[in-house]
């Protein structure tokens, strides 16, 4: 009897869809050639309104369609969103059966699931931001975030007045250790009584978790945050713009990541104006992935290569608004940055280079 | 009796259907195709070899997780720790996959054990409580969800890793992963794992309706005090369930670990495989077979879902919403089916 229930069930939920659902074909057809560049990129989980990475990397995909005179869709220009980190392959997967000419993956996390797919797919040409995938039909994106984040550090030591300053980052991994270390480096170039309190959210799409953090680090003297979390990072602009609602004479920063975080930093108390953003660290993701989309364009796609975007390509660096810095603090992180680009300094990129930078400060 | 019979097979379409038709409402007034929409649901979830091999790859641990979810069911507990049991069976499953050299025939029921094993611990715990205290499982299963979660990532990044974020991936001799399933799939994730929760979904039928123990299980699920006063042993059988239940949490673990992922990687958040199990779990109504559907059901919308932006246009957060407006109507099956039974119960 049961048995036959739920035959009977499985029967009948097959129909159902069936019948709702068969009627629409489906108009994808795999394989069909076409004249014009393609060009697609799979988020991470913060998705391409993180006002940060993903962003960016969209921005720059979006210019280069735009200049191309491409649409956004199969034909032209497009992004999968991530929702989980099972989606990662499969959105890749989805991506290259779509035929698109070049497809990145966005983020060091994706670092395994290009791999796989680059060796299953050698003929498709694929793009890494943040990660080295060593294969031929792969071109790796990283870029040197120790360097800018040195230059960010510079200001926030030579702006602290508490001398607290507070780092926050996503997760735990290598390429955040590269923010930090170059954070804190700059900050005991210049200021070598400040003292950098680190703390981790452990995600970059948890902004309760990083306006949390914020809280408590405000709170404990800290007058200027780093943050370098993604999303994460919305938490920590929106703490410090609290407290500046309550208290607008109160000296508190934020310094952005990635794109120039200016517009987030906003708030108004009254009839004025206030920012609470600091400056930003610059990551111009959207540079490298437009041209890296160029040179695929013009049949110069760098696959098996490492391409690096520092200081000298403008890779990295201080965001344009400045409004908030001293002018004589700007002084001193243009001698700071000739100094990285000349190699007169070397930026540490681990805690371990780190530890060596401050002993020989010393 | 043949009234009920109607009503069992008649709610869980109704359901899904109202879900469709709800989701497509919410499409239209937002500007978009329903059509367009859910065909494209329907080519990304078996469109193709590969789709379809998507499909069942994300079934395999919704099964395992909704029969988890459906073993403390029928033995009257609520199992929200899962979740938790889950990564904590991905872990041991990983952990044995990478730190032993055996032979296949060895290593991966080795590996898959190992995982069951953690889950069952992890599962232990609310149950010992339950059973001794009598504080309610509900609460210690999703406080132990955070510990799993935390605990695992602490030891990815200490002992299965240099500081790093992710473990080695686990020996072949360990893996379920295929080359000929990824092959006749078109290099989808497709693992052997199916094969394991198929035979998870026997088990567990086997268990409950066959055997002396599972009978005494559904009985102290039934009615503790009744139970109590037949000569059962109430507190054990309580512990026994929650054990069990977490064992099918602990081997969906495996199957990403060995399967899916082959190694595991610190999380920044829950999967929510053992979440959506509790849903499989109801839509199946707690039974061996019917949890098999669902889980493709689940599986078949969580992967085809992805189809919908690129192809339809619909935004990725619509999507979210269409999901959820199914998995809703869905859910509220139950308690459709609940209010049904209550009414023909009076009418006798």
């Amino acid at each position: 009897m049961k048995k036959k229930r739920i035959g009977g069930l499985a029967l009948s939920l097959v129909l159902a869809a069936g019948t709702l659902l068969g009627g629409c074909g489906q108009g994808q057809k795999a394989g069909e050639k076409k004249d014009n560049f393609t060009v697609a990129m799979v988020t991470d989980v913060g998705g391409i309104d993180d006002k940060s990475f993903n962003q960016s990397a969209w921005e720059g995909l979006q210019k280069f369609g735009e200049e191309n005179g491409m649409k956004k869709g199969k034909d032209g220009y497009d992004y999968l969103q991530s929702q989980s980190d099972a989606d990662y392959s499969t959105n890749l997967n989805k991506l290259a059966r779509s035929n698109f000419d070049l497809i990145y993956g966005i983020g060091f996390l994706m670092t395994d699931a290009i791999t796989k797919i680059a060796e299953q797919k050698p003929k498709q040409k694929f793009a890494i931001v943040d990660s080295v995938v060593d294969k031929p039909n792969v071109a790796s994106i990283t870029f040197k975030e120790h360097e800018g984040s040195f230059l960010v550090g510079v200001v926030a030591g030579l702006t602290t007045k508490t001398n607290k300053i507070g780092f926050v980052g996503g997760m735990e991994i290598p390429l955040i250790e590269k923010f930090e270390s170059g954070f804190r480096a700059g900050v005991k170039a210049v200021n070598p009584k400040a003292t950098v309190e680190v703390q981790y959210a452990g995600a970059f799409d948890q902004a309760d978790k990083g306006k949390a953090i914020a809280s408590s680090m405000y709170a404990s003297g800290i007058d200027v945050i780093y943050h370098a979390a993604g999303a994460t990072g919305n938490g920590v602009f929106s703490e410090a713009k609290d407290l500046k609602t309550k208290d607008p004479n109160r000296e508190l920063w934020v310094i952005g990541v990635d794109k120039d975080q200016a517009p987030e930093g906003e708030v108004k108390v009254g009839d004025k104006t206030y920012n609470v953003t600091l400056t930003s660290m610059v990551k111009r993701v959207d540079v490298a992935v437009y041209d890296v989309a160029k040179k695929t364009k013009e049949g110069q796609f760098p696959g098996g290569k490492v391409l690096e975007y520092g200081l000298p390509e403008n890779g990295v660096g201080i965001a344009p608004t400045q409004d908030n810095i001293k002018p004589d603090i700007l002084k001193v992180v243009d001698e700071w940055k000739q100094k990285i680009i000349n190699g007169e300094v070397k930026v540490p990129t681990t805690r371990d280079e780190y530890k060596q930078f401050e002993a020989n400060l010393k | 009796m043949s009234s009920n019979r109607v009503t069992n097979f008649l709610v869980p379409v109704f359901a899904v259907l109202l879900g469709m038709i709800a989701g497509s409402i919410v499409m239209l007034v937002s500007g978009y195709d329903p059509i367009a929409g859910y065909s494209a649901l329907v080519y990304g979830a078996f469109g193709d070899s590969y789709y379809i091999g998507e499909t069942i790859r994300q079934a395999t641990p919704y099964i395992l997780a909704g029969l988890a979810v459906a073993f403390a069911f029928r033995t009257g507990l609520f199992n929200i720790g899962v979740e938790g049991q889950l990564i904590v069976g991905w872990l041991a499953a990983v952990w044995v996959g990478v730190s032993f050299d055996l032979p296949k025939i060895i290593h991966l029921p080795l590996a898959i054990l190992a995982a069951a094993a953690a889950g069952a611990l992890w599962a232990f715990i609310p149950g010992f409580l339950k059973a001794r205290f009598k504080v309610h499982e509900v609460i210690i299963t999703i406080m132990m969800n955070y510990i799993a979660l935390h605990v695992s990532n602490a030891v990815i990044r200490s002992v299965l890793s240099d500081k790093g974020f992710k473990s080695a991936k686990v020996h072949a001799s360990a893996s379920l992963q295929s080359e000929f399933l990824q092959s006749i799939t078109d290099y989808s994730t497709l693992h052997y794992g199916i094969i394991v929760a198929l035979i998870g979904a026997v088990v567990m039928w086997f268990l409950l309706e066959k055997t002396t123990k599972g009978y005494e299980l559904r009985a102290v699920g039934f009615n503790q005090h009744a139970s109590q006063y037949a000569g059962m042993n109430v507190p054990r059988n309580i512990i026994l369930a929650m054990v069990i239940s977490g064992a099918f949490a602990g081997v969906a673990g495996a199957m990403e670990g060995l399967g899916t992922f082959g190694n595991i990687s610190v999380k920044a958040g829950f999967t929510g495989v053992g979440f959506d199990g509790i849903a499989v779990a109801l839509l199946g109504s707690n039974n061996a077979f019917g949890i098999i559907l669902s889980a493709f059901l689940f599986g078949a919308l969580k992967v085809g879902a992805l189809e919908m932006p690129s192809s339809a246009d619909v935004p990725t957060e619509l999507v979210d919403i269409v999901i959820a407006l199914i998995i809703f109507f869905v859910a509220s099956s139950y308690l459709i089916r609940l209010l049904l039974s209550r009414f023909q119960k009076e009418g006798k």
